[in-house]
């Protein structure tokens, strides 16, 4: 059976104005899995993670379709079940480790309690536990930053001690909210490295949100591209990245800057996503592809499902062979 | 003197030989408060004897972690601080001496881009103003200056009759980084500091500002200080490369060289420590352990030999000088292992390698 499965999920936030955050998103994550989910600002990558979890008001947020996490209807679940559910059965990693953290509380009485809040255990056991942690997150002289306040470890350091956090409670499913992005480079390729290492020791599933395609394919099994608040492709990391199929997904990794496009303009995907608030009744993305033509303006394309992968295109670089 | 109100563009004084920019042995200490106890006054050495030019119409890329003192680097050349010591000499002429260029001219003539694009514009000037704001200080006319503005947004790729009217917080973050650029370019300066000007970009957007820059560049003959973290960013725009760590240079030198034959170890991680792209050859073992000490009150010899694999006592004992490396004169290395004077057991093999 799958860890985390997604039908049709449809967020909107109504103020002012409604903005639909995420239009029908489906989406399957086996067990141990790791899915890299992809996309610019604003395409709602971060807002699929915190509806995982449950975190946004009901009082302005209207949320349709079904998730499932762990055979469980996530949307079903009221109060103590809820409590349990977020850092027992789901636990995020944020990107900015200096907001989560409590700056009034040391790093090791934050993980205490979240293991109490779990475990009927008492202060010493949690403790150990606690310091097991933060050894595992190759933490150096972890007695000695368990009792360290937050804006006394760098930020690296704070990162490791927020994943620490999280899987203090052995989580099934660990969302990774852009955990790279504000990072140093050589630290940012630590941090990946630890996070595959802890994803193989204890075989937990992650959903790993980045705009950094680079890191996605450090960690990740497959990957989903979003754009606007849809899936327009699913597919193994190999196949995303040598082979793209949607002529986003391909803007994307053209537009990168390597080794070898010194001297020569970048092919920057021209324009800049659409507003949410007012979306193109066609695919998002025809204001900005090459190839679109009327049916793309007028028409949503259709998510075709094929084996591993997944495409919403009419017109994509490269189509799915033909079934035989 | 220019004597009148209109200023006139910024010439080329010194020839197309002369530096733009020489800087010599720039230092700042920023003193903290030391514990309840220690009496000793401590002191964070950000920026300590950085020395470099940079060549008319080129582009130095300076490259290091979070706190290695590249953002303080630019801030003291752009003297939006004050260095402890140091001298600058903009295109033939010192900085703020007796007989050189004065503050407010050397500012016409250099401008900077931040990072934070929402936060380096004034949340209550609409675009025009803002991009008009810097040409009407120095004294060129309310109209002259509007229609200037509306020049420039052209240029940067934003529509005048549809943004000038907007604040900051009605655009995106590409967009506003775009007007960061038109009012750093709005008076003609010859040199542009860029601090980290499209890491808070996202990838598509961040190549899209990358072509404008360059573009923007062979256009006005401008002269480039891109400081960065994202080596990718930094091979694609840059002409020289410098790489600090801790407030000290420990590599520079024609980009090439450096991405080719990195002669520091610190170098030589930081190139690796680069995400492979290749799902079948992903990165197996991290370059560099840790991250940057504290740079309060370094003790001497090399500031890498915490993290470097190759340090040796003679790293503890002796600082390591830059010095030329290969074949080009430009190249330079802070590292024992590229000296064979220097004692390190390395150094003779490094030279045979």
């Amino acid at each position: 059976m799958n860890m985390v499965s997604l039908q049709d999920l449809t967020v909107a936030f109504c103020g002012n104005r409604t903005a639909s955050a995420l239009n029908q998103v489906s989406l399957e994550l086996g067990e141990g899995e790791v899915l890299g989910l992809l996309g610019e600002s604003g395409s709602g990558k971060s807002v699929t993670l915190r509806t995982l979890l449950r975190l946004y008001p009901e009082r302005n947020t209207r949320i349709s379709g079904h998730i499932r996490v762990d055979g469980r209807d996530v949307l079903a679940l009221k109060g103590r079940d809820l409590e349990l559910y977020r850092g027992g059965t789901v636990s995020m990693v944020f990107q900015e480790p200096g907001l989560a953290f409590d700056p009034v509380y040391t790093i090791g009485q934050q993980i205490t309690e979240a293991i109490r809040v779990h475990e009927a255990i008492d202060e010493q056991a949690a403790r150990r536990q606690a310091l097991h942690m933060l050894d595992r997150v190759q933490i150096p002289q972890a007695e000695r930053r368990y009792d360290a306040y937050p804006n006394e470890l760098s930020g690296g350091m704070r990162q490791r001690a927020m994943i620490a956090l999280a899987l203090a409670c052995k989580p099934k499913l660990l969302l990774a909210d852009e955990p790279t992005t504000a990072l140093d480079a050589s630290v940012q390729i630590q941090i990946l490295l630890l996070l595959r290492e802890l994803q193989q020791e204890t075989g937990m599933s992650v959903i790993f949100v980045t705009h950094d395609i680079g890191a996605a394919v450090e960690v990740a099994d497959r990957i989903a591209v979003m754009y606007a608040g849809r899936i327009v492709e699913q597919g193994p990391v190999a196949q995303i990245v040598h082979q793209p199929r949607h002529p986003y997904t391909a803007g994307l990794l053209a537009s990168s800057v390597g080794m070898e496009n010194r001297g020569k303009p970048l092919l920057a995907v021209p324009g800049s996503p659409p507003d949410l608030a007012c979306l193109p009744p066609g695919c998002s993305f025809a204001p900005r592809c090459a190839s679109a033509d009327e049916q793309c303006h007028r028409e949503r394309p259709p998510v075709l499902n094929r084996g591993n992968e997944s495409l919403a295109c009419f017109h994509p670089v490269l189509p799915f062979p033909e079934a035989a | 003197m220019n004597s009148n109100s209109f200023p006139a563009a910024p010439q080329d004084r010194g020839g197309p030989a002369q530096p733009l920019l020489i800087v010599r042995d720039l230092k700042k200490h920023f003193p903290v408060r030391g514990g309840l106890l220690t009496r000793k006054r401590q002191f964070v050495h950000a920026v300590d004897g950085v020395s470099f030019s940079v060549p008319k119409g080129k582009t130095l890329g300076i490259v290091g972690e979070s706190g290695c003192g590249k953002s303080t680097t630019a801030r003291l050349i752009a003297r939006l601080m004050a260095a402890d010591s140091g001298s600058m000499i903009f295109d033939g002429d010192g900085v703020e001496e007796y007989g050189g260029i004065h503050l407010k001219e050397f500012r016409r003539n250099l401008q900077m881009v931040f990072q934070d694009s929402y936060a380096s514009l004034n949340p209550r000037l609409s675009i025009t103003e803002t991009i008009a704001y810097g040409p009407r200080i120095h004294g060129v006319p309310a109209a002259e200056a509007n229609r200037l503005t509306r020049d420039m947004l052209a240029r940067v790729g934003l529509e005048p009759d549809q943004f000038g009217a907007r604040y900051p917080h009605e655009l995106s973050g590409g967009q506003r980084q775009r007007v960061n650029i038109a009012r750093a370019l709005a008076f003609d300066p010859r040199m542009v500091i860029l601090d980290e000007a499209v890491a808070a970009l996202d990838k598509s957007v961040q190549a899209q500002v990358l072509n404008l820059l360059q573009e923007l560049k062979d256009e006005r003959q401008l002269t480039y200080l891109f400081i960065s973290h994202d080596l990718h960013v930094v091979h694609y725009l840059s002409d020289h490369v410098m790489v600090m760590y801790l407030g000290e240079v420990v590599e520079t030198g024609p980009v090439e060289d450096i991405y080719s034959q990195a002669a520091h170890p610190y170098t030589r991680a930081l190139l690796s420590a680069v995400p492979s792209m290749d799902p079948d050859h992903r990165t197996q073992l991290p370059p560099l352990i840790g991250d940057p000490p504290n740079p309060i009150d370094l003790p001497g010899g090399c500031r890498f030999r915490g993290r470097c694999p190759h340090a040796y006592p003679v790293c503890e004992t002796q600082t390591p000088p830059l010095m030329a490396v290969g074949v080009s004169p430009h190249h330079l290395v802070a590292c024992h292992m590229n000296n064979t004077q220097s004692g390190h057991p390395n150094s003779s093999h490094e030279i045979s390698a």
